[in-house]
């Protein structure tokens, strides 16, 4: 019965790895199609020779097309297509990420980046820079720097309020959400003595795009999300002992305010780095751990990185048909993946077997 | 001595819990903590534990002080039962006895972890369960998966709040004999605070009774559960009866304030 048990147990952990190589697959082919989309007519085997021509050169080129020049086929592939594409991965993973840490360590479902307040947060920090001006960078990094700060300004108080009473969870959620409410007020009466232009411009904003980041933008994103990820991956362990409790996590050798501050710090700079070139998208963060954890159960080690990939199918996917709906017209991703993703939700939650996922 | 408490001091803000605690637990003793509500158990076994934090005193673990000791190494130690835990998120059986591997674990759970895991699964009569939720299993299997959790731990020393509150008289008498039997076969020693005073006297080789924050009275069982003692103590009269050197008792009535 043992060897029953055990032989179950690795099934168990082969059922979670196999989630993650479907959904790498998954993302990998909702990419590819991806690429296709757009307004300018290119075949899909040219797209995808234009793509591998970077890794090899002397196996694959694109061919002209009619009315599209090979260079003007790489620039649309390339920096139109791809670019978002590729910003769409790293947003939806490392939202996601954060999400799910978030989550863990407050012990609480309803923990986000946008739940905690630090997307609000983001939002004002951006409207202080269209509206005003007013910002530390100038130039065209005025409002991505801006909201970068902001967000990590609006987690420092929660941190800095946990810090002083002890980081329990519910302390810091409720710090959130005020937090949240605070800054959302603070934009508002921005936006009420704002020119309409700016005003819209805002609005704009904190939709949410995927349009934005240049490409050295998005590698800045990208290394904060490799610095980070694998530091939290490396914690995970302490954060499935926290999801008993913080006495049982204390009495099994977590230093727990220690472990919630620096998870807490690493999951804000994640959606900052985030957050700072899209714009607020929201119910990423809030749903893919959910949508994850249902699939494959609570614990973190396979629930992290499974939890980043289904966030970057989510918002490719969404990405791709605020696209295609009605082109070319391009919808604000930031409301798509919620339309896509609240029926989706509602349909698990309904159908869900276990008393909680 | 395995355990070495001196002069323990613990307040909720102006609210004194415990007041001036000295005390020892020896190798192989299995050692109650009987008390009124109130009167302190819980939080003295979690200041043993530093789950919180004593105002004043020190503790001895093997001779050493447990405050220059880090979390991890005094998980090897002292492991720890609460008397419930509430999960948000799913976990299976399985791997909430896992976690009690976690002092010695790497980031990959070796084959070693999991035979031990399966070995405490199958003394505690729940290896059954080892697949299934944690939160849909009933209380007292819960209970018992938690005691499973800080056997898994391999600690030399285990504090429980209360191990038998939520479990029928069987699986009571069952969880107690196999802490006897882990006492006597492995040398741990077992601190735990309880309620009932009957099966307090049968599984236990001394009785801490405390009261108000400090101790009223220490030694075997037939010293200190008498009738004066616990009329004292509780404001309940009771007699005690003795059969094989241990003390039965038998409730009568509750005094009135």
């Amino acid at each position: 019965m043992s060897s029953e048990i055990k032989e179950q147990y690795t099934r168990f952990i082969g059922r979670k790895i196999l989630f993650i190589v479907v959904f790498l697959i998954l993302l990998i082919l909702i990419a590819a199609v991806s690429a296709l989309l757009g307004s300018a007519d290119i075949p899909a085997a040219d797209v995808y020779a234009t793509i591998l021509h970077k890794f090899l050169p002397a196996h694959f080129a694109p061919s002209p097309t009619e009315t599209i020049d090979v260079g003007a086929i790489k620039a649309i592939v390339w920096d139109n297509r791809l670019r978002r594409i590729l910003m769409g991965v790293a947003a939806g993973v490392g939202l996601a990420f954060a999400g799910a840490t978030m989550q863990g360590i407050l012990r609480n479902p309803l923990a986000s980046p946008y739940t905690l307040g630090i997307a609000s947060a983001a939002g004002f920090g951006a409207a202080l820079g269209i509206l005003l001006d007013v910002g530390i960078a100038g130039g065209r990094y005025l409002v991505v720097v801006n909201a970068f700060i902001f967000a990590l300004i609006a987690s420092a108080i929660i941190i800095g309020i946990a810090r002083h009473r002890g980081a329990r969870p519910e302390t810091m959620i409720l710090a959130g959400i005020a937090i949240g409410y605070f800054f959302s007020a603070m934009t508002a009466l921005l936006q009420y003595f704002g020119e309409a232009e700016a005003v819209k411009e805002v609005i704009f904003w904190m939709l949410g795009e995927l349009d934005r980041a240049s490409w050295d933008e998005l590698t800045m994103s990208v290394i904060v999300l490799l610095c980070c990820i694998p530091l939290l991956m490396w914690r995970s362990w302490d954060l499935n002992v926290m999801g008993a409790g913080d006495e049982t996590a204390k009495s099994l050798g977590v230093n727990v305010e220690r472990t919630r501050m620096v998870t807490m710090i690493l999951a804000s700079l994640v959606t900052a780095s985030v957050v700072c070139f899209t714009g607020t998208i929201m119910f990423i963060g809030l749903v893919a751990p959910h949508i994850t954890r249902m699939v494959i159960g609570g614990d973190n080690r396979f629930l992290l990185p499974a939890s980043g990939l289904v966030g970057a199918v989510l918002l490719v996917g969404a990405d791709a048909v605020s696209r295609s709906i009605i082109p070319p017209v391009i919808l604000p991703v930031g409301v798509m993946t919620s339309f896509i993703g609240v029926p989706f939700f509602f349909y698990l939650i309904v159908r869900k077997r276990r008393e909680y996922w | 001595m395995r355990l070495q408490i001196k002069d323990l001091v613990f307040s909720y803000g102006s609210a004194r819990i415990l007041d001036h605690i000295t005390m020892e637990l020896g190798s192989s003793e299995v050692l109650g903590i009987v008390g009124p509500n109130g009167a302190g158990k819980s939080t003295f076994i979690r200041c043993i534990d530093r789950i919180l934090v004593p105002e004043h005193g020190t503790v001895l673990l093997d001779g050493q002080d447990l405050e220059t000791m880090d979390r991890m190494e005094i998980a090897k130690g002292i492991g720890y039962v609460p008397q419930s835990v509430s999960t948000v998120f799913p976990a299976t059986v399985f791997d909430t006895v896992l976690m009690g591997r976690r002092p010695h674990l790497g980031w990959r759970s070796s084959e070693e972890d999991i035979d031990r895991v399966l070995e405490v699964l199958t003394m505690l009569k729940i290896k059954h369960l080892a697949m299934r939720d944690f939160n849909e299993i009933s209380g007292g299997q819960q209970q018992k998966v938690l005691i499973a959790r800080a056997l898994a731990q391999d600690s030399g020393i285990v504090l429980l709040d209360e191990p038998t509150s939520n479990l029928d008289i069987k699986h009571q008498l069952e969880v107690m004999e196999i802490m006897r039997e882990l006492v006597s076969k492995k040398g741990i020693s077992v601190m735990m605070a309880i309620h009932d005073l009957n099966l307090a006297a049968r599984y236990s080789d001394r009785i801490i009774m405390l009261n108000g924050g400090s101790i009223r009275d220490v030694g075997d069982p037939v010293s200190v559960l008498t009738a004066d003692n616990i009329q004292s103590v509780y404001g309940v009269e009771v007699i005690v009866k003795h059969e094989a050197d241990k003390p039965y008792i038998i409730p009568i009535r509750s005094f009135g304030d």
